[in-house]
């Protein structure tokens, strides 16, 4: 199989960002391909735009993780002129700014969560075009596909921090067991009143799905097995 | 706006004119130059003291190996190396052009230079080229926030990983890393995996091959052990160390060694106030 070396650096992906009752929780996959090639296993696509609002990120690598720099940048310039932490709608504003401005140029779908003051959580969702939606709940990158119909039936008002991480892991989890661009480890944010929390999930605490199997090591690395019996005949 | 009326691009980027007349050139028969590429194996990893680099020697152009024990292992800063693959000219290019920017940097700063700024600079550079500038790094260094180990991809993404890999036996080399990469590598063991990863690329990848060049940094101190390994010696070489063509029969040898002329500065006279 020829790897394509010179093929854009992208992010398959699953991103989920979730409300609950108090904050929000963002979750991701941890892929990152070039071609058919994983270029890394473990990215964090979760990134940071200011202590209380941070973007999932999908689609292009390269242009993702240029458009949360520049917001980074301006989240910054505006959190000091005003003198106090930026709002979460203010966050999102500024990324979709970029992307709907930027249209022909830029290949990625954020969603932009945290909590503020004002509004407490609150989940954004800024698909290719550069529309802004604000969503109870949003899902984005290759692997949503797979989840339109499950959270249609598991999504609740007002859950609890617990019960949202679990459903996002829960859905990140079925997400990459069906997408082939999406894999690896599940990453989630928390955020509400009191702070950030950033959990993370290996692969092997995951819930299995159907046609899963146990993870099972290689005969081969057990040094005292002693190998099949001879046949008799 | 004003419309400028320029050949060239206002404010950086490509021209792209001449593409219709190239193809033109190309349908009628006419060869585009080959470009020198790095096939390339390069690696880094992060140990317990720092960061290691290691990179092959052969440079190609097209199916030829034009120069059997190029250097690939660029110097960034006195603390901050960078591995290059891709197309030659654009990472020595690149490499060359960043590293007098942290000069300057570090002359306005009065500090060490750091790894991530080598990072931004880098990365916003291939950014604003779309990947037209075909550099794909490995930046690693030590600095007073700790070692560091970067990715840097030609449309300018950039990765932050224990241990990565990449150009064309970036596979060979990165089986190697997964199954013997752990955490807490001392620098014999970190030398001696990265050693592998690259032989791993020389012997399975048709665009790596020749030498192993390392590059140890740590917290003050940096090796750079250019051909650690040559795992592929001529294997024919004549012992007469001289050769003409079939035709010519010598006749008589006579080696004259060359003097070596020694240049005697001659004293000045002592400075007077």
């Amino acid at each position: 199989m020829e790897i394509d070396a010179d093929a854009p650096h992208s992010m398959g992906t699953t991103i989920i960002g979730v409300t609950y009752n108090g904050g929000v929780v963002l979750g991701a996959d941890s892929r990152t391909s070039t071609g058919v090639y994983v270029a890394n296993r473990a990215s964090d696509k979760i990134t940071q735009l200011t202590d209380n609002v941070y973007v999932c990120r999908s689609g292009s690598a390269a242009d993702s993780q240029i458009v949360s720099d520049y917001v980074r940048y301006f989240l910054h310039q505006h959190t000091i002129q005003l003198g106090q932490p930026a709002t979460v709608k203010v966050a999102a504003n500024l990324v979709r700014l970029l992307a709907y401005n930027n249209k022909n140029m830029l290949q990625t779908g954020l969603i932009v969560g945290g909590w503020d003051k004002y509004e407490g959580g609150k989940i954004y969702g800024i698909p290719l075009g550069g529309t802004i939606i604000e969503q109870p709940f949003a899902i984005g990158g290759s692997g949503s596909s797979y989840l339109y119909g499950f959270f249609d039936q598991a999504w609740k008002e007002g859950m609890t921090k617990d019960e949202a991480e679990q459903l996002v892991v829960k859905a990140v989890s079925l997400a990459i067991a069906r997408d082939g661009a999406s894999g690896g480890v599940v990453r989630t944010v928390i955020i509400n009143s009191e702070g950030v929390t950033r959990n993370f999930y290996p692969g092997d605490k995951l819930p299995l799905w159907y046609e899963e199997l146990e993870p099972q090591f290689s005969l081969l690395d057990i040094p005292s097995s002693p190998g099949p019996e001879p046949m008799n005949i | 706006m004003s419309k400028l009326e320029f050949d060239v691009p206002a404010k950086g980027g490509f021209s792209f004119d001449l593409c219709k007349r190239n193809e033109m050139l190309m349908k009628k028969g006419v060869q585009p130059p080959s470009y020198r590429k790095t096939g390339t194996t390069i690696v880094g990893l992060i140990f317990q003291d720092g960061v290691i680099l290691g990179a092959d020697t052969r440079a190609t152009e097209g199916p030829i190996v034009c120069d059997k024990n190029c250097e690939k292992i660029h110097y960034m800063a006195p603390n901050i190396y960078c591995c290059g693959a891709g197309t030659a000219a654009d990472t020595e290019a690149v490499t060359d052009m960043v590293s007098s920017q942290l000069q300057l940097h570090r002359h306005h700063t009065g500090r060490e230079s750091r790894v991530i700024t080598a990072l931004t600079l880098l990365k916003s550079h291939l950014f604003n080229y779309q990947g037209y500038v075909q550099a794909a790094l490995v930046l690693g260094g030590v600095d007073v926030t700790g070692p560091h180990l970067h990715t840097i991809y030609p449309h300018g993404s950039t990765d932050t990983l224990p241990f990565a890999t990449m150009g064309s036996g970036s596979l060979a080399a990165m089986a190697v890393f997964e199954s013997k990469y752990h955490e807490g590598l001392t620098r014999d063991e970190g030398i001696k995996l990265v050693t592998e990863a690259i032989c791993s690329g020389i012997f399975n990848d048709l665009g790596s091959g020749s030498n192993v060049d390392v590059c140890v940094i740590t917290k003050g101190h940096k090796e750079y052990l250019r051909n650690h390994l040559l795992p592929n010696p001529r294997s024919y070489v004549s012992a007469k160390g001289f050769s003409f063509s079939k035709k010519t029969e010598v006749l008589l040898t006579k080696v004259t060694p060359l003097k070596e002329k020694v240049e005697i500065i001659q004293s000045g006279e002592a400075m007077e106030e």
